[in-house]
């Protein structure tokens, strides 16, 4: 009877530290996904709506993204662990938003890094309390300041990790879905973590700089990826066509604003009659889309003034 | 007119539950804006001297257009004063305030403003007898990932005071006619990080604009932190012949973003148009 209640007490004890692991496909030699829904993130799904992951070595695992709240940043890790025995000694974020950094906490543990495009920080630092706000009010879940962990490694240009055998190339891309993007490219297998720089079937969001969204999808274009996984969206095989929807959203957004702004109309005006065509095209396009409208409108305001800059 | 105490405001926006700001109600309005604004002044609710055009949702918190438009002509006999903004539930309520003369021809005035979450947004007119209405309309927060601060800071301070006109290619003289006016400017909230030094900024904003015609005074305005970065005004001033738009504005820097005991005034930027109907 003793026995038996003190296993029944390791039971309760395992069941309430260990979450039910996250599910994760391994989409290439070491290369594991948790595939999001395309959903808004609500009160309903926790901001449980990004693609997450890891990338498994011989010596360190690296986390990308780690979940849109702590629960899911533990079912990731429950994931992991059932996944490997390597140790993870990384954890990059791929920008500040929340449904990409909220899980970060369930990592924190010696040998652990967090690491970052060099401006994550600052964008972690400033929208933090808003952030913070927002998650009660809009995700019902209950953040605090232990919540967001800044990046210990700042990649300033590109960094090398190594996980043994495995070395993965971080770079930090200039103002583009955000101004601090950070893609990962896996040399073994020849994959590109792209994160919220491409969107498939989720209408892509733009948060930071139209015409340095599409100047970067310029230069991605031109390489050649095995695969590539977006933020949004399904495992990319065949790129560079996945990024042409994405390309096609953007570049729209940007003649007809521009159109708009020529002919004196203002931003009240673009919010209605600007990109209407890529509606059925999308997933989640009322949601977003007069946002980004709005944003890139400002920003296209003042292009006028620096001609060399437009093309 | 004062600037509001703010820190009551504070108290009150963090001691409520999180329900309570969500919901539609006015308790910030009516036990702290309405007494800090006008005290002991009679205030009529209603359309019918303003008109206050908002989006039902604020889609980027950053940059929430917003229009008022007069529903009476400005005539030296009668004509809107003036006009004060305010966001209810933002960290700092005050918007700004517009004054208009007969000149402007309408009292009609659009901005873009931060909102920070679900609040009231109200518009006050003061008539010249100095009665006052109120127009309002409830804006919702954005959901998502988006925040009121702006990511481009660099590339508009490359550019600070930097200001252009807009007009409609034909000026009628004698009549209203609408113009815009851009200024470049990163309007820092002082809640924003410095990318470099990662102390949090000061605040850096407009806090006043004006704009003549021939020397005339069109729309002269005092604006706050809750004016988005790159500050769009758009407004109406009434040509009698050929002449020179003119704007001036003047910029501040506080020490805290809820508090405008300790300020430094910034620099004078001045921007002209010439005006051949």
């Amino acid at each position: 009877m003793r026995i038996l209640s003190l296993f029944a007490l390791i039971i309760i004890a395992a069941q309430a530290t260990a979450s039910t692991a996250l599910p994760v496909k391994e989409v290439t030699t070491g290369v594991y996904v948790h595939f999001g829904k395309h959903q808004f993130p609500d009160s309903k799904n926790h901001g449980e709506i990004a693609n997450l992951g890891f990338i498994v070595g011989q010596k360190c695992v690296a986390v990308i993204d780690s979940g849109g709240n702590p629960q899911q940043g533990l079912a990731l890790k429950q994931a992991i662990i059932e996944t490997t025995q390597t140790p993870i000694c990384y954890v990059i974020n791929t920008h500040v938003h929340p449904d990409h950094i909220y899980g970060n906490n369930a990592f924190k543990a010696a040998g652990v890094k967090f690491v970052g495009h060099h401006k994550l920080a600052s964008a972690m630092t400033t929208r933090g309390s808003y952030y913070l706000d927002k998650a009660a009010e809009q995700l019902d879940t209950k953040l605090t300041t232990a919540d967001l962990i800044l990046p210990d490694i700042e990649v300033k240009d590109s960094l090398k990790l190594d996980l043994g055998e495995r070395v993965l190339t971080l770079k930090a891309h200039p103002t583009a879905h955000t101004d601090n993007d950070l893609s990962i490219y896996d040399e073994k297998t020849n994959t590109m973590w792209l994160s919220d720089l491409l969107f498939t079937e989720h209408l892509p969001t733009l948060d930071g700089n139209l015409k340095g969204w599409l100047s970067e999808i310029a230069k991605l274009e031109k390489q050649a990826f095995s695969y590539v996984i977006p933020g949004h969206g399904d495992l990319v095989t065949d790129w560079p066509q996945s990024i042409q929807a994405e390309k096609h959203y953007l570049t729209l957004l940007l003649t007809e604003i521009r159109a708009a702004i020529k002919k004196g109309k203002y931003l009240e005006d673009a919010v209605k009659t600007v990109g209407y065509s890529e509606k059925n095209n999308w997933a989640l396009f009322d949601e977003y889309h007069r946002k980004n409208v709005t944003t890139a409108f400002a920003q296209l305001e003042w292009e006028d003034d620096y001609p060399a800059d437009k093309k | 007119m004062k600037y509001i105490k703010l820190l009551p405001a504070i108290f009150i926006t963090t001691l409520l539950p999180i329900a309570a700001i969500a919901a539609e109600n006015e308790n910030i309005w009516n036990n702290i804006l309405k007494s800090e604004f006008f005290a002991k002044q009679a205030l009529e609710e209603s359309d019918k001297v303003i008109e206050l055009e908002t989006p039902v949702r604020a889609e980027d918190p950053a940059l929430v257009p917003i229009k008022i438009t007069s529903k009476i002509n400005q005539t030296k006999e009668h004509y809107i004063k003036k006009i004060l903004v305010l966001v209810d539930n933002n960290p700092f309520p005050y918007v700004g305030e517009f004054e208009f003369t007969p000149e402007s021809g309408k009292a009609d005035i659009a901005i873009r403003i931060r909102v920070n979450t679900n609040s009231y947004i109200r518009a006050v007119a003061q008539m010249n007898d100095d009665t006052l209405t109120m127009a309002k309309k409830f804006v919702k927060a954005s959901g998502g990932c988006s925040a009121p601060a702006d990511p481009n800071t660099d590339e508009t301070m490359s550019r600070l005071g930097k200001m252009k006109f807009r007009l409609d290619d034909k000026v009628k003289v004698g009549e209203p006619n609408l113009a815009q006016l851009l200024i470049s400017h990163p309007n820092t909230t002082g809640m924003q990080m410095d990318q470099v030094t990662r102390f949090i900024k000061k605040s850096h904003f407009v806090k006043q604009v004006k704009v003549s015609f021939n020397d005339k005074p069109i729309l002269t305005a005092k604006t706050d932190i809750a004016i988005s970065s790159d500050p769009n005004f758009r407004f109406y001033f009434v040509p009698e012949k050929a002449g020179e738009l003119k704007a001036e504005i003047i910029d501040t820097s506080c020490e805290t973003p809820t508090s405008r005991k300790v300020c430094t005034q910034g620099n004078t930027y001045t921007e002209t148009f010439k005006i051949q109907p």
